[in-house]
């Protein structure tokens, strides 16, 4: 089945498995996404060392499909502790990945297990799915920063 | 009358030669095997045809122009308006073409509206169309959001409040709440006929008696009946009911709504501009009757033409047919499911008269992967909250897989479905 390019078994395994999972009391931002088309909702936390440079601590709490869970538990072990360069340098790269089409040659250094996330690209409908958390953290971090 | 009674008289394999999409391959080269009908039906090589001759041979504005061709672009129209209205049993100026069904809707709220805000400047506006503050609509849990947003706008605007008939944990109307519901306030029943989400049937009699007892008017969504079962206009009993082309093997981007003469009488315009005006000057106009009233610009004629044939050729196999071909599929594809372990059904399976919109879950999976690895195989099927939010949030589900049948589904497809649900279980190991 072409399939597997997309639920690469990394994928099924943070989707089964999900990491950092559930949220944290302390935060200094939170953005809750909902992806229209089928429901899926995360809300994720955010609290900012207190330089603002980067991420003490993220948390979230999500429900929806594979790829947007799996997603979600990537992101978190790729950007948990990171200063917001770091943040923002892989958002980007997975978000350039995403807009692909599935031709591009994504950064390990950067993406960590969102390499795996290359085969969504070739499914327009699911692109969605795998940015709500990243696109929810950007907003958390965002307001984060406001307060 | 129980569906193993029905004898299945359609040639389905020679219908499906009728849909050159049914010919092609989808992902992987599969054979395209499509169960999102509810969503939008497939066309048969008549209606592609008569919408392209239609360009080819006659194309040019309709209402308008004394040469030959606007003559006959004219007649084309009207002639499709004649084939329609009578397939629901209406006179052709009492159904309005508009861009989709929720304009439909949106054609009957704002003439609430615009005759509320009329009323205040002028005293020949209907009373009846008048809402105040503390004036009720009624509506149900079950609406698509297309029946349910417009009025939730109009409420907004004019004071009015919105009630619903609630669904039971099952997803079926409580008509058991419908007194307590209607009352001197009510102003404006709506409801769907058929559930888009669950395939369940309205008791339209009781919901009828009941709008009609306090003297409110009665719409009805009727988007998933009319292309599926035979609806008889006056039978309903309706002031008004809404429907797409689209969903009727008709062609993209045309509505319908059909009403009374008195209700289309009393109606203000929704939509003003050209083609519906009787005089214009500069201070002030005055509007055709209907149907023009409420056909302002120029009209999508070459759908009309289009989805004219849509109905001629649903006419050439008879609703009674499509219906118990549907009958036939539902019931496959519920005792189907049933048997699968760790599927979940929602709306009615037992044998009560339904539709062939069947929602499920299967235990575990997100529908949003159950679909893509049916795509996988060909599979077409629907999945997500079907702008039906608040059945979802009743249900307790984000969101369902749908699968809906027509008449070019036969019972391949539905097996192609069942094994297509234990292929699914078995990639991703759920169960």
């Amino acid at each position: 089945m072409n399939l597997s390019n997309m639920y690469q078994e990394v994928i099924l395994d943070h989707y089964k498995s999900p990491r950092g999972k559930g949220l944290q009391e302390t935060f200094g931002g939170e953005a809750h996404h909902v992806n229209t088309t089928c429901g899926d909702e995360i809300t994720v936390r955010v609290q900012l060392s207190e330089d603002g440079n980067s991420i003490k601590k993220i948390s979230y709490d999500s429900t929806g499909c594979s790829i947007s869970q799996a997603s979600a538990s990537i992101m978190f072990e790729q950007i948990d502790g990171k200063n917001l360069t770091d943040f923002n340098k892989s958002s980007e790269e997975f978000l350039a990945m995403m807009q692909s089409k599935g031709i591009f040659e994504p950064d390990e250094d950067l993406l960590g297990d969102g390499v795996s996330m290359i085969g969504v690209a070739q499914y327009p409908a699911r692109i969605k799915c795998a940015l709500l958390s990243w696109m929810a953290a950007k907003d958390a971090i965002i307001r984060a920063k406001g307060e | 009358m129980t569906i193993s009674d029905s004898k299945i008289k359609l040639d389905i394999k020679k219908i499906q030669l009728d849909f050159p999409i049914l010919a092609r391959e989808v992902r992987n080269n599969r054979k395209l095997i499509y169960l999102d009908s509810a969503a939008t039906s497939q066309k048969p090589q008549v209606v592609i045809d008569a919408q392209n001759r239609f360009y080819e041979t006659i194309n040019s504005g309709v209402h308008r122009g004394a040469y030959y061709l606007a003559e006959l672009a004219t007649d084309a129209h009207e002639h499709a308006r004649e084939i329609i209205s009578g397939f629901i049993n209406i006179k052709p100026d009492q159904l309005i073409f508009t861009k989709n069904a929720t304009e439909s809707i949106n054609l009957l709220s704002y003439a609430f509206l615009n005759a509320t805000l009329k009323s205040k400047t002028d005293a020949s506006v209907d009373r009846r169309l008048v809402l105040s503050p503390g004036d009720e609509i009624l509506a149900s849990e079950l609406e698509h959001h297309a029946n349910l947003v417009p009025w939730q706008e109009l409420c907004l605007k004019t004071g009015a409040v919105l009630k619903w008939i609630p669904i039971t944990d099952q997803g079926l109307l409580d008509y058991s709440k419908v007194d307590e519901l209607i009352g001197v306030k009510t102003k404006i029943v709506s409801i769907s006929h058929m559930s888009n989400v669950l395939g369940s049937i309205t008791d339209i009699d009781l919901i009828r008696k009941a709008a009609k007892s306090v003297n409110a008017f009665f719409f009805i969504d009727a988007c998933q009946s009319v292309p599926h079962m035979p609806v008889d206009f006056t039978k309903l009993g309706a002031d008004a009911i809404v429907w797409s082309g689209h969903k009727m093997l008709g062609p993209l981007g045309i509505g319908l709504l059909a009403a009374t003469t008195e209700l289309l009488d009393i109606m203000p315009p929704f939509i003003t501009g050209g083609s519906m005006i009787e005089t214009v000057s500069m201070q002030k106009s005055t509007f055709a009757k209907a149907p023009k009233k409420f056909e302002a610009g120029t009209p999508p004629a070459a759908e009309a033409v289009g989805l004219g044939a849509a109905v001629e050729y649903l006419q050439k196999i008879g609703m009674k047919n499509v219906h118990d071909h549907e009958r036939h599929l539902t019931k496959l594809m519920v005792d189907g499911l049933k048997n699968i372990e760790g599927v979940t059904i929602y709306g009615p399976t037992d044998d009560t008269d339904r539709g062939s919109t069947v929602s499920f879950a299967l235990n575990g999976l997100h529908p949003h992967d159950v679909g893509q690895v049916l795509d996988d195989m060909g599979i077409a099927v629907r999945v997500g909250n079907h702008c039906a939010r608040p059945i979802m949030d009743k249900l307790k589900v984000q969101s369902t897989t749908r699968a809906s049948t027509y008449i070019y589904n036969d019972d391949s497809d539905i097996e192609a479905l069942l094994n297509g649900i234990n292929e699914v279980f078995k990639f991703f190991g759920a169960r």
